[in-house]
């Protein structure tokens, strides 16, 4: 297929985060941007946004909840005739929620994320991945992106909020239809509702055939002040684990093994030093930092020179900010001990990601499983790995050989 | 050495816990606690300051 979009003029008046080289490798961009006398970029392109690359300016801005509204997150308007984050009521809360609802809204489901309360996911993990190399181990090359970390998040998820396994390919497609194909508005909008009525259904089966023990079954149950919560709020919570909780991590994993692939010195490092594995995790967190969120401007506003308008997108370009020499030394550099990290993949301010426990989790059984039975493998043509960007960046096949 | 953290600017990001397991650990929200009360065992302060370095909400607070 020919890309057929207009060529970039100028990444700080005209970039485009769907650009194939700037999905496959946005941080020249980055940089660029950043270190230029105009380091919030602003382009026309998807009804305009504006773009923060500081980590200074990404954090003040993730501070001021009440003017960078989350009411919209994504960088593209909803597709024509659809609510901003809302489909018939279900939005994804707490992602899409301003306060004072995003207090409960948040409050409700941080206990689940709890590092004590991932804690029990980490067998069943390890048995996943264990699973997943078994498929491949003896014929001495895999996709580590297709054939690995795809697999893993979907099902960690499937199994938190108690539905079947054999729905990990739907949900798959679902979700990359709303997160990484967000320009084709008629499959993101067919994508949206799938879910939605997916979990409407299951509801409606756990009213009939009560269960324990799952998400789904928990949050119908519970109440605020007295009252059930609101079933948009239970379809909402569904919704936003499978978009927050798949895309994000499996692109996570794949830029981690695709990393160790080419660092033999970093393999060795994790091998030889256990004591080094929490302080890795976090460093290849900052460096390959998947997510890139938006927020919608409340009201007219000059922000670091620029007049933001109400009613603006901004992209808070979290990966951006992790790379930003101002606050990381050597910030393109892998320092797997590095002292002081403090990286914003996950966020900052109320609505720093609430999975991030159970993220670090499976990136770290991930590449421990791998490493215990694969503990040498490259890349088998560096050229053929192919990327997804946009609002979340991460391989989606990537050959090693071993 | 003390250590406390400001529960209004703690978003759980536990990577204070990540630094220093002895010293922070987490309530029932994922939100930190100290773990020490009183002042931090000399050997420790090393960890407790690479803790607050790592905080990315600067709600770590150390006081001499
Ligand atoms: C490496 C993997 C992940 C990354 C990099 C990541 C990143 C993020 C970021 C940057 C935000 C902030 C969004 C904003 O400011 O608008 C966020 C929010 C959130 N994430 Fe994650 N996430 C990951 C995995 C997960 C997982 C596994 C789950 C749950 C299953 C999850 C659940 C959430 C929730 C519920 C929020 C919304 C919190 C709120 O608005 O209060 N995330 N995530
Ligand atoms: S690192 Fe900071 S924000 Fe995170 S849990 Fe610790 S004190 Fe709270």
């Amino acid at each position: 297929m020919t890309d057929t979009r207009k060529p970039v003029e100028s990444l700080l008046t005209d970039y485009d985060i769907f650009e194939p080289s700037f999905v496959a490798n946005p941080y020249p961009g980055y940089s660029e941007i950043r270190e230029s006398e105009c380091p919030i970029a602003h382009t026309d392109r998807y009804q305009g946004s504006w773009l923060p690359t500081r980590y200074e300016d990404v954090v003040a801005l993730a501070q001021e909840y009440e003017v960078f509204t989350s009411r919209g997150i994504l960088v593209m308007p909803p597709p024509p005739g659809q609510a901003e984050g809302a489909y018939g009521g279900v939005a994804a809360p707490p992602i899409t929620s301003d306060p004072p609802d995003h207090h409960w809204h948040r409050r409700l489901i941080l206990p689940v994320f709890a590092p004590q309360a991932v804690a029990k996911y980490e067998q069943s993990t390890r048995d996943l991945c264990n699973a997943l190399i078994d498929e491949f181990i003896d014929k001495g090359t895999a996709d580590a992106a297709a054939d690995y970390a795809q697999h893993i998040p979907v099902r960690v998820i499937s199994n938190m909020l108690g539905v079947p396994l054999d729905m990990e390919e739907t949900f798959t497609g679902w979700v990359r239809g709303v997160l990484e194909n967000m320009h084709d508005m008629e499959l993101r909008k067919r994508s949206r509702l799938a879910i939605i009525e997916y979990f409407l259904a299951q509801v409606e089966d756990r009213k009939t055939n009560p269960r324990e023990n799952d998400l789904i079954s928990e949050l119908m149950n519970t109440e605020v002040e007295g009252k059930k919560v609101p079933i948009e709020y239970v379809l909402g919570v569904c919704n936003l684990m499978l978009v927050a909780g798949i895309d994000t991590t499996w692109s996570a994993i794949g830029s981690v093994m695709w990393h160790m692939a080419q660092h033999p010195e970093h393999r060795k490092q994790l091998r030889e030093n256990d004591d080094l594995w929490p302080t890795a995790i976090e460093e290849l967190l900052r460096v390959y930092a998947p997510v890139t969120m938006a927020r919608i401007v409340d009201r007219d506003i000059e922000f670091q020179g620029c007049p933001m308008k109400a009613g603006d997108r901004v992209l808070m370009a979290f990966p951006a900010a992790n790379r930003d020499p101002r606050q990381f030394e050597n910030p393109d550099e892998v320092i797997l001990d590095r002292e002081h990290n403090r990286h914003v993949a996950f966020g900052s301010g109320i609505h720093r990601c609430a999975g991030s426990n159970l993220a670090r989790l499976e990136v770290r059984i991930a590449l421990q499983t791998w490493l215990e039975r694969i503990p040498e493998f490259e890349l088998v043509d560096p050229a053929t790995v192919t990327w997804a960007g946009g609002q979340v960046h991460g391989p989606r096949s990537c050959m090693v050989k071993f | 050495m003390k250590v406390s953290v400001d529960m209004g600017s703690c978003h759980g990001h536990q990577m204070c816990a990540i630094a220093a397991p002895e010293v922070f650990g987490s309530d029932e929200l994922g939100n930190a606690t100290v773990l020490i009360d009183g002042d931090i065992p000399a050997e420790l302060e090393g960890k407790a300051r690479r803790a607050e370095a790592n905080c990315p909400e600067r709600a770590i607070i150390i006081s001499e």
